[in-house]
């Protein structure tokens, strides 16, 4: 695949990177502006590329930037630049940072902050407010964004002085990307970026009321190590947490050294290799039949950075019901909030992992083995080969094959998601980028160009489904302006698919306005067959060409490999529209409140 | 089984605490009976007494959320020691000649102070644990309270916790 490869992981020097100061920066002795200030700050946080989208309250910042080596990102709405900027940051693990106007360019960041928030991204976004004076007035474009954003940022600043922006960007990064990342704004009134002050610039962060990042105590993980010792059925439950804290090696070592196997959720693909023998990939809703089977029979479950989310637990008094269970997390609120822990430990769970191997032994789990592996091989992910027409499944089967697994993917919500997550293994952390607390759709071509920013060398391809891709379609002309090689695969079936399959399985199959072709053309599809390619509405090969992004469609099976060859090889970014039936359903599934008995697999 | 806890948390005196804090809970959907905030012996910091109802794992959830906030500094559920709490609460009574006497016999059964009176009304001011106040105003209920304002609780650990000397 055409030298696209990334090999090295950024687990381990993305949040160590940014957080080792950067080359000591002298004291400015001069007066400037805030704007300035903000902006030097933010350069001396080691962050070279910011994504914004300017306006009144704002201008001032960009006009900062433009004094500054900082590289901005002009995104085209922003959403597009929040979720770029968390893009970037789920690539990496450095922080993201995006900068939007006061008003509507403010509310336009919640969805990303609210994403950020539930899937755990260190994030800072700036915003600009109306001036002091008129706070509080309803005057243009005012919008009071600290209180909308109370509940869906880890922390948040109004800026009253000048004096203070030092201070609370180096806190406002420090916060983002320490403990449980998340998401901060910075609100700054545009008369506070105008006034003028000699800065001091702080070489540390003090926060008394916050002290992130405990670690486990030697007794603690004694008691696990005891656990593990007397367990006959024990299994890994990994989550998102892993990749946050660059602990997948210490996984992987674990994992191999106990012989126990590991199920992960969808944040946590890539947190162990999908393709090891250990791995029983995804489990929840619509994970493996295996890795749910095997929560489900497991004597001693190991909650690892996860957060019992009810997509991975379905009914929650009947999960792992046969097990005990250890939850290690670093965010305390997690243990015992959805699920009550035997042993719940507070943790970072990379300094959990590295102690924990020195106090575990190879454990002899060949019954549990064989259980597990009967019924991999019985129900193993799996769809029907068709003759003409393209399977999504089968599409990101050819694509994980044509790019050896190395892509990094982003992606809607949706079935779309879902089968990514199945058919597309991830065997490095980093690589997958996609909303799973939050469920936003419209994440998956922004983030990819975050990503690929962050990444230049990568080959970094959306998974789309024509229903999210349209929700941030605006970003096409952010790929040909930037010259950002991002490919976009779409997986169009035009409906709402997921949506789709619910009204299949539960409703009776009415269409509860899930149809989002052309109505001209609504009902020109046969069982199991794709739209055909000039019915197919909108026109997003035309829209690419408008975005002067170079795309293609296809609808015959025989077509799919050339054209996902094609667009894996074309130099910059490119579009590849492939027409997909909508009959197709997400398995296999168990329904939402329900429990591993309840699995459907057909 | 619900039940009622005091609890106290130190804050950053900062812009916009009080909004983290009640907006937590309702987002949370913790129910709250009462909840006060002012200044302590430092004035960077604010105490926060708020009185929840909810079981053990409910309280767990509360404490831990309280602490994730950034500016939240300590959290004590003081219910599990010994504790001193107290309420403030202002009662406007309607007051006749005739009952005028039997008002302020009631009042000074309660330990509570006449603080204004009028041809029609006794502002009461009173403090005390809550049943003491539930009480009192039970007993004041029969002449018609006209208005009633209430401070919620406030509290602090007991030093002489009991089994010390």
């Amino acid at each position: 695949m055409a030298g696209k490869t990334q090999t090295a992981t950024t687990e381990d020097n993305g949040r160590a990177e940014q957080r080792s100061a950067p080359p000591t920066l002298e004291q400015p002795t001069t007066p400037m502006n805030g704007a300035d200030i903000l902006i030097h700050a933010i350069v001396r946080e080691g962050v070279d590329v910011l994504f914004g989208y300017p306006g009144g309250a704002s201008m001032e910042i960009h006009q900062a930037i433009t004094r500054s080596h900082l590289r901005c990102v002009l995104c085209r709405h922003e959403q597009g630049e929040i979720f770029a900027a968390e893009g970037y940051a789920k690539a990496t693990g450095r922080v993201g940072v995006c900068v939007a106007t006061s008003g509507p360019g403010a509310t336009n960041l919640v969805t990303g902050l609210a994403d950020a928030k539930m899937d755990s991204v260190p994030l800072v976004a700036v915003t600009g407010q109306v001036p002091s004076a008129n706070i509080g007035r309803d005057a243009f474009q005012e919008t009071p964004i600290i209180e909308i954003t109370r509940q869906i940022t880890k922390h948040n600043y109004l800026v009253e002085h000048i004096e203070d922006i030092p201070r609370i960007v180096k806190e406002a990064f420090y916060i983002a990307n320490s403990g449980r990342p998340g998401p901060v704004l910075i609100d700054i009134p545009k008369d506070v970026q105008q006034s003028t002050a000699i800065p001091h610039f702080p070489d540390h962060v003090s926060i008394p009321s916050y002290t992130p990042n405990a670690h486990a105590s030697r007794d603690e993980l004694a008691k696990v190590a005891e656990m593990i010792k007397t367990a006959n059925r024990p299994i890994i439950y990994a989550g998102g947490g892993i990749v946050t804290s660059g602990g997948s090696q210490a996984l992987r070592e674990f994992a191999v050294k106990t012989n126990i196997p590991v199920a992960q959720t969808l944040m946590g693909l890539g947190a162990f290799p999908e393709t090891h023998d250990l791995s029983l990939q995804m489990l929840g809703m619509h994970g493996s039949v295996y890795a749910n089977y095997a929560v489900n029979h497991a004597d001693l479950l190991l909650a690892f950075g996860v957060r019992f989310d009810d997509r991975v637990t379905g009914k929650l008094e009947e999960f792992c019901k046969h097990g005990r269970i250890v939850h290690i997390d670093v965010d305390p609120s997690e243990l015992n909030k959805n699920k009550e822990a035997h042993v719940p430990i507070e943790s970072d769970i990379k300094y959990a992992l590295e102690e924990l191997l020195g106090l575990v032994e190879p454990g002899d789990y060949e019954a549990w083995h064989a259980n597990i592996d009967a019924q991999r091989k019985r129900h193993p992910f799996s769809y029907q080969k068709m003759k003409d027409v393209i399977l999504q499944q089968d599409a990101i089967d050819t694509l994980y094959r044509l790019t050896e697994g190395k892509a990094v993917i982003s992606t809607g919500v949706g079935q779309h998601q879902m089968w990514a997550a199945q058919f597309y293994q991830f065997d490095e952390p980093r690589n997958w980028l996609t909303s799973g607390g939050l469920g936003a759709m419209g994440f998956g071509l922004p983030a990819a160009l975050g990503a690929q920013l962050a990444r230049p060398d990568a080959l970094v391809i959306d998974i789309d489904g024509d229903g999210s891709f349209a929700m941030n379609v605006q970003e096409l002309a952010t790929l040909h302006a930037e010259q950002i090689p991002v490919k976009v695969l779409i997986l169009n079936n035009q409906h709402l698919g997921m949506v789709v399959q619910w009204e299949d399985r539960f409703y009776e199959g009415n269409r509860g306005h899930t149809y989002i072709g052309d109505p001209e053309a609504s009902g020109a599809t046969d069982d199991m067959q794709a739209t055909p390619g000039h019915l197919i509405f909108p026109d997003y090969v035309k829209v690419a060409e408008g975005f002067k992004v170079p795309a293609e469609r296809i609808e015959h099976r025989k077509d799919l490999e050339p054209a996902l060859t094609r667009m894996i090889e074309s130099k910059g970014p490119y579009l590849l529209d492939i027409s997909v039936p909508y009959q197709e359903h997400v398995l296999p599934m168990i329904p939402s409140g329900h429990t591993f008995a309840d699995i459907i697999t057909e | 089984m619900p039940k009622k806890h005091t609890i106290c948390a130190l804050v950053e005196n900062h812009f916009g605490v009080l909004g983290r804090v009640a907006g937590l809970f309702s987002s949370r959907g913790y129910n709250i009976d009462s909840l006060s905030v002012g200044e302590t012996e430092d004035p960077k910091i604010s105490r926060m007494t708020i009185v929840v109802r909810g079981n053990d794992r409910v309280l767990e959830q509360v404490v831990k959320q309280l602490n994730r906030l950034i500016d939240v500094i300590r959290v004590i559920d003081i219910t599990q020691g010994a504790f001193i709490e107290r309420e403030l609460a202002l009662v406007k009574v309607k007051a006749t000649p005739a009952t005028r006497s039997e008002i302020i016999q009631i009042a000074e059964v309660f330990r509570a102070n006449i603080v204004d009176v009028s041809t029609s009304s006794m502002t009461i001011e009173a403090t005390g644990k809550e049943d003491k106040i539930n009480a009192m105003t039970t007993m004041l209920a029969q002449y018609g309270i006209n208005e009633m304002a209430r401070t919620g609780n406030v509290a602090l650990l007991r030093d002489s916790q009991p089994g010390q000397a």
